[in-house]
C-alpha cells in the first residue's frame, strides 16, 4: 500500500489501470481529457497491457466497449457531458445486453452556451438506461469506487454496466492523497471476468435479434432484479475492500450527524461533501441539521431515504433540473415517501453550470427552510447565490 | 473455383425470415461459405436483423452480434481488440451491413475503423434502399428511382462509396454482385487472408424494393453488371483490377448493354417510361454511367 497524491482524473486512470481492463476505448472531452491522456501515457510506457482504442467519437467508444465486452473482455471508458449524451443510445444497448462495462463520467453542464463546469444534468439524463450510477466526493472514493465497480458489474447477480461520476474540476483537477494497494492485492480482490455470454465460434449465439412482445418484458424485469441485487452487493463489496485495504465507501447514502437531526440535507457528489462544513456551522448555531450524501442514483436508495424521514424533514439540493418539472432527486425522494411518511420535503436547485455553492450558501438554504418553511422548488442560484 | 466446388457447409440455416427471392440471403450463404466457422458477424439494423429470425431462434450458425444502426465499425474494432487480448488471431470479424448503415448513418464508425487499421472485413450489401423500414432512399439509391421518400424519382446521384473507401488506402477494396457467386466467394477468401481493414460491397437486387418479380433477382444483378451500372473490381495495394465482364468493359472489349435494359425491368423506374418516355432523365442516367467509366479509364487506364 502506498499513498499517491494526484488529481481525481489521474486517480481514475490509475484505478482503471490496476483493474486491468483488456480493452479501453475512449474519446477526449473536457474535463475528462486527462484520464485518456494518462492512459495513453501508461500505454506508451508499457505499463498497460490492454488494448487502447482511440475511437473517433463517444458513440463509437461505447460501441467498441460493447463489441469488446461481448467478446469477453473487461472494458473501461470515460467521458463527460456531450460525450455522454452522444452515447445515449449505446448506454441502453450496453445495459440491455447485460455487459459489465465500467465508465467514468466527469460531470459537466450541457451547452449551449458552451460550459465546462460541473452540474449533474448529463448523468441524471441517463437515469433510465439501466446503468448503475455511483457519485463520488473525494479522490479516494473515486479510486475505490472504480475498482469496486468492476467487481459489482461483473458479479453474476448483476451483469450491468456501472457509471462512476464525480464533479468536473472540483474533483477531476484537484489533487488529494489516495491510499493505493499493490497490483497483486488488487488482482486478489478483483479476479478475472467470467462472462455470462460471449461471442464464440465454438458455441455460436445470435445476440440481440428480434424479440417478440411475449419475451421482452422478462429481460427488462431481469435488469430490475439485477439493480435490486446491486443494492445489497454495493455495501458487501465495499466491506470486503475495507477488510483488505482499510478505506470504506459502500453505503448507498453516506450519513453525517443525522441521528438527532430535525432536518436532513440530501445531495450528491461534491455538493454533498461541501454540505458537511455547513452542517458543522449550523450545529454550532444550535440548529439540528444532518447530511445525507447519496452515492447511488440507480439503484435508488429508497429504503434508506424512508428511514431518514422517520424523524426529520428533508431538504433536497439538486445540481440539475428536469425542465418542465423540478430537480430529479427532489422527485425521487418524494416518490419514496408517498403514503409511507408525512415528513416534509423541500427542493432547491443550486450549482447549475458550475455556479459556486459554498457552505454559507447551504447554511442560507437551511435557514430559509427553518424560518419560512419554503414551499415548492427554489432556484437558489437566482435568488440567494452569487 | 466453380459453383459446384463451393464448400458444402452451411452457416445460413433454413427458416430465415427473408422475402422470397431475397438477394441478401443469396449473398450471405456464399459469404459464410467463404468465411467458414471461425467467424464473428456484426450486423446493424437492416433487413438482415429480420432475416436472422426471432429470439430465441436464429438462422445463423456463426456467432452474431446485433448492434445499433450506425455502430458496426466501432463494435468490430472492440471485438477485434478483445480477440487480440485473448491471443486469438484465427477468427474473422466481419461486418455485414446494408447501404443505409454504410453510406449514411454508419459512415463515421466505418471510416474510424478503417483509419485505425482494424483487422476486419466490412461487407456492405447494397440494395440501394432502406428496405427494412419499407423502401426509403439512401445515399446509394440511383438517380430517378422511386422510393417512398422519393415519390417522383430521386433527384440526386448516389455517392461514390468505392472512391470514399479507396481514399482510406486500406489494403483491400472490392465490389461484387450476388449474381456472380464464384467471384464473391473468391473475393471474401482473399480478404480473409489479408491483415488490416478490408471492404467488399455486394450489389443485392431486392425484388420488393426495386419492384421486379422475385424469380429475377439473379438476372437483375447480371444486367446491372452487363449494362455497366455496377462495376466489378478489386483494388489491392492501390492497384485496380476489373473483373469478369467489367474487365472487358474497361478494356473496351465488351459493349455495354443499354442502361435502359436494366431500368425497364424495374417498377421503381417505370415513371421514366410511362405514361410517356422521360428522355431527359434516361439520358442523365446514361451519362452518369458513361462518366463513371470515363473516370475509371482516366484514373486506372
Ligand atoms: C438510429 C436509428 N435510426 C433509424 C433506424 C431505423 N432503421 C432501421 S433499419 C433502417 C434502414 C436500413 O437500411 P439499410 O442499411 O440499407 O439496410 P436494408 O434495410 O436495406 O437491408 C432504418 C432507417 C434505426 N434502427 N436506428
Ligand atoms: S426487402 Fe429485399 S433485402 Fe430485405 S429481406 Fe426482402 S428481399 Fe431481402
Amino acid at each position: 500500500m502506498k499513498v499517491v497524491v494526484d488529481t481525481g482524473n489521474h486517480i481514475a486512470a490509475l484505478a482503471a489501470k490496476l483493474a486491468k481492463p483488456d480493452v479501453v476505448a475512449a474519446y477526449p472531452i473536457t474535463p475528462q481529457t486527462t484520464i485518456v491522456e494518462k492512459i495513453a501515457e501508461y500505454v506508451a510506457k508499457g505499463e498497460f497491457s490492454g488494448d487502447y482504442i482511440c475511437v473517433e467519437s463517444e458513440h463509437s467508444a461505447m460501441s467498441a466497449c460493447i463489441g469488446a465486452s461481448a467478446a469477453g473482455a473487461r472494458t473501461f471508458t470515460a467521458t463527460s457531458a456531450h460525450g455522454l449524451l452522444l452515447m445515449h443510445e449505446m448506454l441502453h444497448w450496453a445495459a440491455l445486453a447485460r455487459l459489465p462495462i465500467v465508465m467514468v463520467n466527469v460531470n459537466r453542464a450541457i451547452g449551449p452556451g458552451w460550459t465546462i463546469w460541473s452540474d449533474q444534468n448529463d448523468s441524471m439524463a441517463q437515469r433510465d438506461t439501466g446503468w448503475i450510477q455511483i457519485y463520488c466526493s473525494s479522490n479516494q472514493e473515486i479510486f475505490d469506487s472504480i475498482i469496486q465497480a468492476f467487481k459489482l458489474a461483473e458479479h453474476k447477480d448483476v451483469q450491468l454496466p456501472v457509471m462512476v461520476c464525480y464533479d468536473g474540476f472540483i474533483l477531476s483537477h484537484t489533487s488529494m492523497p489516495v491510499k493505493v494497494p499493490e497490483q497483486k492485492e488488487i488482482d486478489d480482490f478483483l479476479p478475472k471476468r467470467e462472462p455470462a455470454w460471449v461471442l464464440d465460434p465454438e458455441n455460436p449465439v445470435t445476440h440481440g435479434n428480434i424479440i417478440m412482445p411475449k419475451d421482452y418484458p422478462s429481460i427488462r424485469k431481469a435488469m430490475q432484479d439485477a439493480q435490486e441485487n446491486a443494492k445489497k452487493l454495493i455495501p458487501e463489496i465495499a466491506k470486503e475492500w475495507k477488510e483488505r485495504f482499510g478505506t470504506y465507501h459502500g453505503d448507498l447514502i453516506e450519513k453525517y450527524r443525522c441521528e438527532d437531526a430535525d432536518y436532513i440535507i440530501l445531495s450528491y457528489a461534491a455538493l454533498g461533501a461541501e454540505s458537511k462544513v455547513a452542517i458543522d456551522m449550523l450545529r454550532k448555531e444550535g440548529k439540528k441539521v444532518g447530511l445525507a450524501r447519496l452515492r447511488t442514483f440507480r439503484p435508488f436508495p429508497s429504503e434508506d431515504i424512508l428511514s431518514l424521514a422517520e424523524n426529520a424533514d428533508l431538504i433536497v439540493i439538486d445540481r440539475s433540473i428536469s425542465i418542465g418539472f423540478e430537480g430529479p432527486l427532489f422527485t425521487e425522494v418524494k416518490s419514496c415517501l408517498y403514503e409511507k411518511s408525512d415528513a416534509r420535503v423541500y427542493g432547491f436547485i443550486a450549482g447549475l453550470g458550475g455556479k459556486d455553492v459554498r457552505y454559507t450558501d447551504i447554511g442560507k438554504i437551511v435557514d430559509r427552510v427553518i424560518e419560512r418553511k419554503q414551499d415548492g422548488v427554489l432556484w437558489y442560484d437566482m435568488e440567494g447565490g452569487k | 473455383m466453380s459453383l459446384k466446388d463451393l464448400p458444402k457447409d452451411e452457416y445460413l440455416l433454413p427458416g430465415s425470415a427473408a422475402c422470397p427471392g431475397c438477394p441478401a440471403t443469396i449473398g450471405l450463404r456464399t459469404v459464410l461459405k467463404a468465411l467458414g466457422k471461425k467467424t464473428i458477424l456484426v450486423v446493424p439494423a437492416c433487413c438482415t436483423a429480420v432475416i436472422e429470425s426471432w429470439y430465441p431462434n436464429s438462422s445463423f450458425n456463426v456467432p452474431l452480434l446485433n448492434i445499433a444502426f450506425e455502430a458496426s465499425g466501432a463494435a468490430a474494432s472492440g471485438i477485434v481488440s478483445a480477440l487480440k487480448q485473448k491471443g486469438r488471431d484465427d477468427i474473422n470479424v466481419v461486418v455485414w451491413a446494408g447501404d443505409g448503415g454504410t453510406y449514411d448513418i454508419g459512415i463515421q464508425a466505418m471510416s474510424g475503423a478503417f483509419e485505425r487499421g482494424t483487422d476486419f472485413i466490412y461487407i456492405c450489401y447494397n440494395n440501394q434502399i432502406y428496405s427494412n423500414t419499407g423502401i426509403q432512399r439512401s445515399g446509394a439509391t440511383p438517380y430517378g428511382a422511386w422510393t417512398t421518400t422519393t415519390v417522383g424519382g430521386k433527384g440526386e446521384f448516389p455517392k461514390d462509396m468505392g472512391a470514399i473507401v479507396r481514399a482510406h488506402r486500406i489494403p483491400y477494396v472490392a465490389t461484387a454482385c450476388i449474381s456472380y457467386p464464384e467471384d464473391l466467394y473468391n473475393k471474401v477468401r482473399k480478404a480473409k487472408e489479408i491483415r488490416g481493414p478490408k471492404y467488399i460491397e455486394v450489389l443485392t437486387p431486392c425484388p420488393p424494393g426495386w419492384r421486379f418479380p422475385m424469380d429475377r433477382t439473379v438476372e437483375m444483378g447480371r444486367l446491372a453488371v452487363e449494362t455497366g451500372v455496377w462495376p466489378l473490381y478489386e483494388y489491392e495495394n492501390e492497384e485496380m483490377t476489373f473483373n469478369g465482364i467489367s474487365r472487358a468493359i474497361f478494356e473496351g472489349k465488351y459493349k455495354r448493354k443499354p442502361v435502359e435494359d436494366w431500368l425497364k425491368l424495374q417498377g421503381r423506374f417505370s415513371h421514366l417510361f410511362k405514361p410517356k418516355r422521360d428522355e431527359e432523365r434516361i439520358k442523365r442516367f446514361e451519362k452518369f454511367v458513361d462518366d463513371m467509366w470515363e473516370r475509371f479509364r482516366k484514373e486506372f487506364g
